[in-house]
């Protein structure tokens, strides 16, 4: 093995020797450390080392989970050349795009901010909001809607409260700033998220298919520009962050969480859009997101088959004296790349002095296939692109099925003991059930959040799915979109709970009058080294692919986020599902909440007859355990038609998916809305071996509806 | 008719007040950019919702420094109509055009949900006729708390200036004030969105009534015909 075979870099501190510690601090194991060595036939400049740990971290190589991902059918067979042709696939670009007829598409994706958020909560889900919008508008589209997942501990903790209210006040700032509605969400509450809070947010935008861009550096000598806000020393390395379990010492990690500036967002978005919109000019564009400067520069170049050359002493700095390291490193916000058309250089630089935005031309596209990165003149690291993209490690990790699950799979209330619930018992349970912060209404966070701007939004939150209209040139399309994932059904049957995750999120979409379109998803598991983890992970992701095949509703895009644990153990595996559905008609748009007095309510599906896993066994006994609800795939498809049928043919008045809380909850829920009204029940025909699974039980495909 | 929606960098609403007024009212509407330093010859100049400028320092305090500004205020001394939609309504009140202040929600909290507001009489310039005496418009922010000296108030009071008032004060505005206008009647300004409400499937449709109201002493023939 050579020395490395680079000058001296201009920073002294930069030179030391690259020792199997700093390997070892850097997150890379030796054996990956010695592959670095193999793609440069040398050793590494600690800048490089630099670089491959952030490129190689498992929030930028899905090193753990790519083979896994493989299984999601990533397009439609239903798709015709009108509709619902998937245009760009998952992992192909920052975010999928979809098409909507008439030439019209949408591009949308979930993502993370975890671990940020565990340490800053404001910040943290401030930046997740941030970064996925870039996501989006990076792909030509405009950004119209946003909606978010949320886990957090029991509200009991003051820690708790904290972060529920930093991580609310955060997605308020950045989101409502920028002026992109919050239209929706989800958050459950349970011990298992304590201290590792989940924050995923998800951004939709519309384009036409013309508009459709890449993330690609081509063209020998297309100049390279940054955009956008300048470079200064925060969310250093904060990929190999994300990709670390929370420790006592992660408030020591605080410099690797980034600093959002929703108004800089919003100019970005302006100009970017602006300089998309002059044809031929942009060759590519990427977000500078985890990992910033490096990721954009090796996978554009990657994506482009070339190789990409920077100068740093182009890059925008916040302050003086940052070297090569921290440049390269640093996750500072609202900055993009791109690269543009020879010699029409005057136009980007006009259409950002307008904005009044940083665009600065840091060097060019090469037919290298390297990336080559100066500082002062001086070469500081030299890597082929694709070593850092394509030529990351991937791992296939052992899977050991818990031993819980023998117990937990068992366990029948009958075995257990448990008392059924009587009259006196079910009237105590129901008001205990309705305030607990799961179920309660979210009306606390919602209104803090801007649903209405961009007026678009038909269905407010609070009910199944929101719905929003969407202004496409002269046209407009109405589309629904609803997130779901009960962690505790994927704690206690991973595969079969991460099928509930996508069948419920459909019934909710069908609820709403919505036929689903395409997914996203987003993966919070605990870490993958620990073969009961890599066991709910492979299960779940088994489960999604099956349902998503069984619906023909494909994966247009993801996020992947492990190692979510805190002290006291992994978290519940929580693979958040996202899924965007189509209305036809304005007339089928359908709300959960039941219509005027005198209506008459229907339970489709059958009673309810299942208790394992259920709200009512975790807020009245205190216990997680039972099997999660059966599905029935072919069941569920009927269900869902029929009722979608009904709603079409202007039947139904009101339609709600019985989840969380069981039957009397979900009636509850259809009667607090904007009038207050009651109901009368009449359950005697139906057959109930067990009371409390009857009222409480959450049978899936139960959904009670109300006849127009 | 002629109205012209300013665009500040962070104005986010001015695609919503664009489309009250063109698809809304039907009415010819154009955008100014905050650089520009004229303002052609618009009937009714709008300063739409959003953060201009973040919001940083204080709502609206750096944007009554932009360029267009200039051209606003000599507008208004001229007697042009100006309406100031939530943050245009703090540009207004910062730039000096309106009295009093918004400051931080009471609740500390952005708000964003749908308020009932009763419709004060405040004269021939803000013509209620066809708004009623009560109508329901989304709100959106987190600083409408609406704040005046003693003396300020009782001159609002007695020029008739106040225009609406929620009914349950969602952000603790000095006697649940949402929207006041100038003394000489031709500057308006709310915190509620009429731009959140005039599509069908709107909270309501009484943004088009307020819109009107605005425009309705200056121009009787075109509202009529709009109507």
């Amino acid at each position: 093995m050579k020395r490395a075979g680079l000058p001296p870099n201009p920073d002294p501190v930069l030179n030391q020797l690259v020792t199997p510690e700093l390997v070892k601090k850097h997150g890379l194991l030796p054996d990956e450390f010695e592959q670095a060595r193999r793609h440069l036939g040398r050793d590494l400049t600690l800048t490089e080392l630099g670089i491959f740990s952030v490129m190689w971290s498992e929030h930028c190589s899905y090193k753990n989970t790519r083979p896994l991902l493989k299984g999601f059918p990533t397009e439609k067979s239903g798709a015709t050349a009108e509709f619902g042709r998937v245009l760009v696939k998952a992992g192909e670009e920052n975010a999928g795009i979809i098409d909507v007829g008439d030439g019209w598409a949408i591009a949308f994706k979930i993502e993370s901010h975890n671990h940020p958020s565990a340490i800053e909560p404001f910040e943290g889900a401030a930046t997740g909001v941030g970064g996925i919008i870039r996501d989006i508008f990076t792909m030509g589209a405009r950004p119209v809607l946003l909606t978010n997942s949320l886990r957090f501990g029991e509200l009991d903790s003051a820690a708790t409260r904290r972060l529920l209210r930093g991580v609310v006040a955060g997605i308020a700032h950045y989101g409502n700033c920028v002026g992109v509605p919050t239209v929706g969400g989800d958050i459950y509450f349970d011990r298992s998220y304590e201290g590792n809070p989940l924050v995923n947010a998800l951004c939709l935008g519309t384009l036409r298919h013309d508009q459709i861009r890449r993330g690609k550096a081509t063209g020998l000598g297309n100049p390279v520009y940054y955009v956008g806000a300048a470079t200064g020393r925060d969310g250093l390395g904060g990929a190999a962050f994300a990709s670390r379990e929370l420790s006592a010492e992660s408030a020591a990690d605080r410099p690797a969480v980034q600093k959002g500036d929703p108004f800089m967002e919003k100019l970005l978005i302006e100009a970017c859009l602006e300089m998309m919109a002059v044809p031929g000019l942009v060759v590519g564009i990427q977000d500078m997101g985890a990992a910033g400067l490096t990721c954009s520069t090796c996978e554009t170049a990657s994506r482009g088959g070339a190789g990409i050359e920077i100068e740093l002493d182009r890059v925008p700095q916040r302050e003086p004296g940052m070297n090569s390291y921290e440049i390269m490193l640093s996750e500072s916000q609202e900055r993009m790349l791109v690269i543009v058309q020879a010699g029409r250089e005057g136009e980007i630089e006009e259409v950002f002095a307008k904005w009044d935005l940083h665009a600065s031309r840091v060097g060019s596209v090469t037919d290298t296939g390297r990336m080559v990165v100066r500082h002062h003149g001086v070469p500081v690291a030299d890597i082929p692109a694709s070593a850092l993209t394509d030529g990351a490690p991937v791992y296939q990790r052992e899977a050991r099925r818990p031993a819980y699950l023998d117990e937990s799979s068992r366990w029948t209330p009958e075995g257990a003991g448990l008392a059924d619930v009587g009259i006196a018992g079910a009237q105590a349970a129901l008001p205990r059930l309705l305030s607990h912060p799961t179920i309660a209404s979210k009306r606390w966070v919602y209104r803090q959040y801007d649903h209405m701007v961009q007026h678009g939004t038909v269905v407010l939150p609070g009910s199944d799915a929101a719905v929003v209209r969407l202004r496409l040139g002269p046209g407009e399309k109405f589309i629904a979109i609803s997130n779901d994932c009960n962690g505790r059904y994927c704690y206690l049957n991973p595969r079969r709970g991460a099928m509930i995750a996508m069948v419920e999120c459909l019934r909710n979409l069908v609820c709403a009058g919505a036929t689903p379109l395409a997914m996203t998803d987003n993966l919070n598991f605990g870490n993958p080294y620990k073969p009961e983890n890599f066991y709910q992970l492979k299960e779940c992701v088994a489960g999604l692919a099956e349902a998503c095949r069984f619906f023909d509703v494909p994966v247009v895009g993801g996020n992947v986020s492990l190692y979510n644990e805190s002290p006291a153990g992994a978290i519940d595996p929580t693979p958040t599902v996202s899924v965007v559905g189509f209305i036809e008609s304005e007339a089928h748009i359908t709300r959960q909440f039941a219509g005027s007095p005198g209506g008459r309510l229907i339970l489709l599906g059958g009673a309810p007859s299942e208790i394992g896993g259920s709200q009512f066994l975790g807020i009245i006994h205190g216990m997680k355990t039972g099997d999660a609800p059966a599905v029935d795939l072919d069941a569920e498809k009927a269900l869902q038609g029929f009722l979608l049928g009904q709603i079409k043919a202007g039947r139904v008045g009101a339609a709600h998916d019985l989840s969380e809380g069981g039957l009397l909850v979900a009636v509850c829920e259809m009667l607090f809305g904007p009038a207050p009204l009651g109901a009368e029940l009449d359950l005697s025909g139906l057959p109930a071996p067990r009371q409390d699974a009857l009222l409480f039980g959450e049978s899936q495909g139960r959904p009670p509806t109300s006849r127009r | 008719m002629d109205i012209a929606v300013l665009q500040f960098p962070g104005s986010n609403c001015d695609q919503d007040a664009f489309q009250l007024f063109s698809r809304g009212l039907r009415l010819p509407t154009r955008y100014v950019w905050h650089k520009d330093t004229r303002l052609g010859g618009a009937d009714l100049v709008v300063l739409p919702g959003g953060f201009s400028y973040g919001d940083y320092l204080r709502c609206g305090a750096i944007a009554r420094f932009s360029p267009v500004m200039g051209a606003v205020l000599e507008y208004a001394r001229k007697g042009g109509l100006v309406l100031g939609i939530c943050n245009g309504f703090q540009i207004l009140c910062e730039a000096g055009l309106l009295p009093g202040a918004l400051i931080r929600n009471s609740s500390l909290e952005f708000r964003c949900m749908t308020c009932e507001l009763s419709v004060e009489d405040a004269g021939p310039a803000f013509n209620p006729g066809a708004l009623g005496d009560r109508i329901r418009l989304p709100i959106g922010h987190g600083e409408g708390n609406y704040r005046i000296d003693e003396a300020g108030r009782a001159r609002l009071e007695a020029n008739r200036q106040v225009l609406l008032r929620y009914r349950e004060n969602p952000n603790g505005s000095l006697e649940g004030i949402a929207g006041v206008r100038n003394e000489g009647g031709n500057v308006f300004g709310m915190m509620p969105h009429p731009d959140r409400a005039f599509e069908r499937f709107h909270p309501s449709r009484d943004g088009l009534s307020v819109a009107r109201a605005v425009l309705a002493a200056r121009f009787p023939d075109l509202i009529r015909q709009s109507a």
